[in-house]
């Protein structure tokens, strides 16, 4: 196509082309949006993990639960294993253990690469507790550990209203056990990897780096010769979006691949034609090809962890270990 | 040029390929062998603690025989089949598998609750452990059921929405069974509380 060729189309009237493009990425959205299926469940929502103690009934004193977060904290310090304490009013309609295990499967306790996490769940007002443990730790505490645990610790201190001194020497058996146990040493892993890398495994930069090494150049010429520059970044933009929304199935991911596309197509003038005739393009071509190239493959960098507080390694895989026990 | 035209075709055929949920396919296939293995995993731990189970039972006397025999048929004919991971791919095989743990799980659950009956079982020890162990493997099964059936469910889904139903149409990828209430209607309809008559036993 000449220059003079590109140059009319740019002229033509741009409001009908503008409409029907910016329709796209709606129509893609209602294509093949899977929103995520909203679960109509009268069970109990899953508390946010705010703590290593979370006490919705006020059962613990201050005192009481910074002196339990401490032990907690030593704990994760040694050994890099995470406890977790969860008093609740009550677990119904679930029994406790499908409710423990609902949480724990939400929070994930535990070092990401190692997996050592346990939960402690207490329904004060059902009389009932439950130790859930994760994979890793069944070997350290297995069902007849946490049974014992329960029997020996929790309910006598619990039956005569010492809830702090029951969960107290519970922690103590339980840091015993898991001293025991050869974990990997060494500080909690959590910032290992984030939510856009851990969506995206290895085989999807493969597909990504060929959107971006053909997808990007194809549709933006096409579009930036048609519409103009700005709009046909834009849209070149949404249209890969979608596309990275698609493949990946991440939002993250596809508003990554927007922005590239907008600074690719958009800021650096990746269009190969706009106007000006092929050679200017041509030679301007190899070099954002590597860019797009590397922009696939380096998503790599780090991001940074949020640093002080308690958070969930986000590695413990929890079967249904554990016991349960009444008071 | 034509060279390159044809490189980038190819490559964008392989992009469309991946976009059309080829690898989807083969991964969640595996995430719902992988599922599966661990229930197979988990009925075999609960098949390994019940001859532990009616051993102790057995040296209680005059213990409720019937119950006792339920439970060791309904292990001996659950073990019978043969539990291997291509089973997710036989909706008839997998019923049958299925029904057999089932009645293995009510014969159990009978026998625990005859077992309340006998002092003398509710005060050894060895018997309170195995009860404990045997409620574990029935948590681990549970969970691990559960697993399965996400993992089963995301496969069907991509299965049967567009645009990977292409790709199963063309490489006859088909819907997998997953569980199912054996008794729905006998669940479903409440049950009856009486509290005029005497109980009669």
């Amino acid at each position: 196509m000449s220059a003079r060729g590109i140059a009319d189309v740019a002229k033509r009237p741009r409001w009908p082309v503008l409409n029907w493009t910016w329709l796209l990425p709606l129509l893609a959205a209602t294509l093949f949006g899977a929103a995520p299926a909203v679960w109509a469940q009268d069970v109990l929502p899953v508390p946010p993990l705010s703590g290593r103690i979370i006490d919705q009934t006020g059962t613990l004193d201050d005192t009481q639960r910074l002196a339990l977060e401490q032990k907690l904290a030593t704990l994760e310090t040694q050994t890099g294993s995470q406890v977790v304490i969860l008093l609740v009013a009550t677990t119904a309609p679930e029994d406790i253990a499908a409710y423990a295990q609902r949480i724990a499967d939400q929070w994930k306790i535990g070092r990401r690469t190692v997996g050592d996490g346990l939960l402690i769940v207490s329904a004060q007002g059902d009389r009932r507790i439950r130790i859930e443990v994760a994979k890793t730790l069944e070997g350290a505490i297995p069902d007849l550990v946490a049974k014992q645990i329960i029997d020996q610790q929790i309910t006598p201190a619990f039956r005569k209203g010492d809830f702090a001194g029951g969960l107290n020497s519970a922690v103590d058996a339980i840091a015993a056990r898991v001293r025991g146990e050869a974990l990997p040493t060494g500080a909690s892993d959590k910032n290992v990897g984030n939510d856009i890398l851990g969506s995206m495994n290895s085989d999807l930069v493969v597909p990504l780096g060929f959107f971006f090494l053909i997808a990007v150049p194809l549709i933006g010429r096409f579009l930036s010769a048609a519409i103009g520059r700005v709009l046909g970044s834009l849209v070149t933009a949404s249209v890969l979006g979608g596309i990275g929304w698609f493949v990946t199935g991440s939002v993250m991911a596809a508003v990554a691949a927007a922005i590239l596309a907008i600074v690719l197509v958009g800021v650096l003038g990746f269009d190969m034609g706009g106007g000006r005739g092929l050679r200017r393009g041509r030679s301007g071509a190899s070099a954002p090809i590597i860019w797009g190239g590397g922009g696939g493959g380096s998503w790599g960098g780090d991001s940074g962890s949020s640093g002080g507080g308690f958070s969930s390694g986000g590695g413990g895989d929890f079967g249904g270990g554990g016991s349960s026990g009444s008071w | 040029m034509i060279r390159r035209f044809w490189l980038v075709l190819m490559l964008l055929a392989a992009a469309a390929l991946a976009g059309c949920g080829y690898n989807d396919f083969q991964r969640l296939d595996e995430e719902v062998k992988a599922a599966w293995s661990e229930v197979l995993n988990q009925y075999q731990r609960r098949a390994d603690l019940i001859p532990n189970i009616v051993a102790t039972v057995k040296g209680e006397a005059n213990f409720e025989q019937e119950t006792l025999t339920k439970v060791i048929e309904a292990r001996a004919k659950a073990t019978s089949i043969q539990a291997t991971p291509e089973l997710v791919n036989d909706p008839a095989a997998f019923s049958k598998f299925q029904q057999a743990q089932g009645e293995l799980s009510s014969a159990l659950s009978r026998l625990l609750v005859v077992s309340e009956q006998y002092p003398n079982l509710k005060a050894n020890q060895g018997f309170q452990d195995l009860r404990v162990q045997l409620e574990g493997t029935e948590n681990r099964i549970t969970v691990a059921r559960n697993r399965f059936i996400k993992a089963i469910t995301s496969y069907n889904v991509l299965v049967r929405s567009f645009p990977s139903n292409l790709t199963a149409m063309v490489l006859s990828y088909e819907l997998k069974p997953t569980f199912a209430v054996q008794n729905e209607a006998q669940i479903s309809t409440p049950p009856k509380v009486d509290f005029g008559k005497p109980a009669s036993k």
